[in-house]
C-alpha cells in the first residue's frame, strides 16, 4: 500500500493564556491534545465534534497557520510541521483551504480575476500571460460561475457564489488536499446542496483528498469516506462512514448522532440527551474527558484515560467500556 | 378562535436601490397553544415577519401594512405605549444569539426581574423569588447562585435557557422563537428542544418557530408555513407537508437536505439542487416568485402570480401546477 497523503502523529496544540501581572503564562488551552490520523489520496476524512472540540485547530495546524506544540504533520512522506520556509512554500501549494465564511475570507478590494490569479502567480504555475488567462477562465467553468464574473468584486456575489470563488481559489494552486473548514455551514439549504455536489464532483475529477471539518452530521454522512469524532481535543472514535453511522461504539458518538433532529415528523427516535455542557479545554477532566457527561461512566473512567484501540477492521474507539470482555 | 390572525402583511423597506418588499402580502393564523413553524432560507422574510408582529421593525425606513389581530386587538393600530404593554408580556420572543440579546452588564436575575416588575407589578422580593423559580423551570442547576451571575459566566446553552426563562416569565400567550437553536451545538440543541416541548405542555403558550432547519421543524411544529421571497408559498400540517409537499420550492428544499442514515439505507444519492438564486426583492416581480428557479415554470407562471389554492386537507400552496389531492413529484 502506498503511504498516505497526509499523516498526523500525536498532534498537540496548547494555546497559552496570559494571566496575572506582566502577562506571566500560568495556564494553557489544551485545544488539541494528542491527535493522530491519516488521509489517503482522493479520500474524504471528516472531523466532527461540537464547538471547542479542536477540529478547526487541527485543520489550521495542518495548514501550518501556526506552529504546533508537539507532534508531526507528514505530507507525502515529508514532515511539514518543522519544514524550512523555502520547502514549506512548495508544500503549501499542495494543501489548500476553504473557510466557513465567504464574506470575510475573500479580499473585498480584489476582482475575482486577481483573487484567482494570485495563487497561480505565487506558485509559478502559469507559463505565460495567455496561460494564466486560460487557467483563470477554466477555474470559473469548473466551479460553474459565468466567465463574465471575473471582473467583478466579491460583494457583488451571493454567499453560495462567493463560496464557489473560495473553492476556485483553492483549486488554482492545483492542490492534493483541501481542508474544508465548515465550508458549507453558513450556506442556505438549497445553496448548500449545490456546493456539496460541486465538492464531490471536484474530488472525482481531480482525485482530491478532503479534510472535511463540520458539525453537520447529515452532510458529513453524505460526503465522507471516513469520520473522526473529536471531543475536547481528542479523537474518541475513527471509523469508515458505514461503521460510524450504523454501529457507533463510543457513547459520545452515539449521543451526537441521536441528537440530530430528523426531517421526518413523528419519526421514532430516542435521543440520548447528554446532561451539562462541554467542560472547558483549559482544565479538561481527568481520566476520560467525556466522563462528566457520559451516561455509562464507571470508576475507571474517572482516573484512567482510555486510548484509541481497534474495535473492528478500521474502527478505533477510545472507551473503557469498549475494552470490557463482555463486548 | 385564532389567537393571532395576520392578514395581508406587507413590510417594505425604503432602500437606495428601491423599495425592498421583504414581506409581501402574507396571511396566516396561529391558534391558542399551537406551534406554527415558518420555514425558508435567508432573505425569505421569515424574521421580518416576526419582527413585524412585535412591531420591532424601525419605521422609517420600514413600513408595515395589513392587519395583525392578536386576542381581538389590531396590533398595528395600538399606540407605542399600548404595544409596550404587550411585548414581553402577552407576546414574547427568543432570539438566535443569546449573547447579544442579553445585557452583558446586568445579572441574569435582574434581567428576569425587570420584565416581572414592569408587566406584573411585582416588588423586588417577589420578582426575585419568581426569577429563581423560572431558572429552576428551565433546568438551570443552582438557580439561587445563577441569578446573581452575569451572562458571560454562562455557556451558550445556559444563556438560551435564561432567554427562555425571561420570555416565559410573564406567561405569554404567544412565544416567537427566531432560530432558537441555530447557534447551539447538536447535543445542546437537543436539550433546548426537549425543554421547549416540555414547557409548551406545561405553560400552554402558542409558539411561532422561525427556522431554516427542517429537522427542528419535524421535531416540534404542528403546522408549517413555507416562505419564499417575501411570500407564503405553502402551508400544511407538519406530517402532510413532509409526506406530500406540493410546491416545487418545498419539494426542492426537502430534496436538498441529506438524511442521517441514508448511506446505510443505500439511498444516498446526489443532493437535489435548486438552481439559481433568490430574486432581488427591490424589483417588482410579475408572476410566480419562484418561476426563475422552477423546473416546471411556463409562460403562465412568468405572467400570472398563482394564488394560494387548497391542494389537500388544510393544505394550501401557491402554484399553478401543483397537483390537487394526489402526491406530486
Amino acid at each position: 500500500m502506498s503511504p498516505p497523503l497526509l499523516q498526523v502523529n500525536d498532534l498537540k496544540k496548547h494555546f497559552p493564556i496570559n494571566k496575572g501581572l506582566f502577562g506571566r503564562q500560568t495556564e494553557f488551552v489544551y485545544a488539541v491534545d494528542g491527535v493522530s490520523f491519516e488521509i489517503a489520496r482522493g479520500e474524504t476524512l471528516s472531523l466532527v465534534g461540537e464547538s471547542g472540540c479542536g477540529k478547526s485547530t487541527v485543520g489550521r495546524a495542518i495548514l501550518r497557520l501556526f506552529e504546533i506544540t508537539s507532534g508531526q504533520v507528514i505530507l507525502d512522506g515529508q514532515r511539514i510541521d518543522d519544514a524550512h520556509p523555502s520547502t514549506m512554500r512548495q508544500m503549501r501549494r499542495r494543501v489548500q483551504v476553504v473557510f466557513q465564511d465567504p464574506f470575510s475570507s475573500l479580499n473585498p478590494r480584489m476582482r475575482v480575476r486577481d483573487i484567482l490569479a494570485e495563487p497561480i502567480r505565487n506558485f509559478g504555475l502559469a507559463k505565460s500571460k495567455e496561460d494564466l488567462e486560460v487557467r483563470v477562465t477554466e477555474l470559473m467553468d469548473t466551479v460553474r460561475l459565468p466567465r463574465e464574473a471575473l471582473n467583478r468584486r466579491p460583494h457583488e456575489f451571493s454567499g453560495g457564489q462567493r463560496q464557489r470563488i473560495g473553492i476556485a481559489r483553492a483549486l488554482a494552486a492545483e492542490p492534493e488536499l483541501i481542508v474544508c473548514d465548515e465550508a458549507v455551514s453558513a450556506l442556505d439549504v438549497s445553496v448548500k446542496a449545490q456546493v456539496v455536489n460541486l465538492l464531490q464532483d471536484l474530488q472525482q475529477k481531480f482525485g482530491l483528498a478532503l479534510l472535511f471539518i463540520s458539525h453537520d452530521l447529515a452532510i458529513v454522512e453524505h460526503m465522507t469516506h471516513r469520520v473522526a469524532v473529536m471531543y475536547l481535543g481528542k479523537i474518541v472514535e475513527v471509523a469508515p462512514r458505514r461503521e460510524i453511522f450504523a454501529a457507533p461504539r463510543h457513547p459520545y458518538t452515539k449521543a451526537l448522532l441521536s441528537a440530530v433532529p430528523l426531517p421526518e415528523p413523528g419519526a421514532q427516535r430516542n435521543p440520548i440527551i447528554l446532561g451539562g455542557d462541554v467542560p472547558s479545554p483549559i482544565n479538561p477532566p481527568k481520566g476520560c474527558r467525556f466522563h462528566t457527561r457520559c451516561p455509562y461512566v464507571f470508576d475507571r473512567c474517572r482516573t484512567e484515560e482510555p486510548t484509541l484501540r481497534a474495535a473492528g477492521d478500521e474502527q478505533w474507539v477510545a472507551c473503557h467500556l469498549d475494552a470490557l470482555p463482555t463486548r | 378562535m385564532a389567537l393571532l390572525e395576520v392578514e395581508n402583511l406587507q413590510t417594505h423597506f425604503r432602500t437606495p436601490g428601491g423599495i425592498n418588499r421583504a414581506v409581501d402580502g402574507v396571511s396566516f393564523h396561529v391558534n391558542e397553544g399551537e406551534t406554527l413553524a415558518i420555514v425558508g432560507e435567508s432573505g425569505c422574510g421569515k424574521s421580518v415577519t416576526s419582527m413585524s408582529l412585535m412591531r420591532l421593525v424601525p419605521e422609517p425606513p420600514g413600513r408595515i401594512a395589513g392587519r395583525i389581530r392578536f386576542a381581538g386587538k389590531d396590533l398595528l393600530k395600538l399606540s407605542d405605549r399600548e404595544m409596550r404593554a404587550i411585548r414581553g408580556n402577552d407576546i414574547s420572543m427568543i432570539f438566535q444569539e443569546p449573547m447579544t440579546s442579553l445585557n452583558p452588564v446586568l445579572t441574569v436575575g435582574r434581567q428576569i426581574r425587570e420584565t416581572l416588575m414592569i408587566h406584573q407589578g411585582l416588588d423586588k422580593q417577589a420578582a426575585e423569588t419568581h426569577a429563581i423559580e423560572m431558572l429552576t423551570l428551565v433546568g438551570i442547576p443552582e438557580p439561587k447562585r445563577r441569578v446573581r451571575e452575569y451572562p458571560h459566566q454562562l455557556s451558550g446553552g445556559m444563556r438560551q435557557r435564561v432567554m427562555i426563562a425571561i420570555a416565559l416569565a410573564c406567561n405569554p400567550k404567544l412565544l416567537i422563537a427566531d432560530e432558537p437553536t441555530t447557534a447551539l451545538d447538536v447535543t445542546i440543541q437537543a436539550q433546548i428542544l426537549k425543554l421547549m416541548l416540555d414547557l409548551k405542555r406545561r405553560v400552554g403558550a402558542a409558539i411561532i418557530l422561525i427556522t431554516h432547519d427542517l429537522g427542528v421543524v419535524a421535531e416540534i411544529a404542528e403546522r408549517v408555513m413555507v416562505m419564499y421571497a417575501g411570500r407564503k408559498v405553502e402551508e400544511a400540517p407538519v406530517a402532510e407537508l413532509f409526506r406530500s409537499p406540493r410546491h416545487p420550492y418545498t419539494q426542492g428544499l426537502l430534496g436538498a437536505v441529506p438524511r442521517l442514515g441514508s448511506s446505510l439505507a443505500g439511498t444516498a444519492t446526489r443532493l437535489a439542487e435548486i438552481p439559481g438564486q433568490v430574486p432581488d426583492l427591490r424589483k417588482p416581480i410579475t408572476g410566480c416568485v419562484f418561476a426563475g428557479r422552477c423546473a416546471l415554470a411556463t409562460d403562465l407562471c412568468r405572467q400570472y402570480a398563482p394564488g394560494l389554492e387548497e391542494k389537500g386537507p388544510r393544505h394550501i400552496a401557491a402554484c399553478h401546477y401543483a397537483a390537487k389531492g394526489a402526491v406530486a413529484a
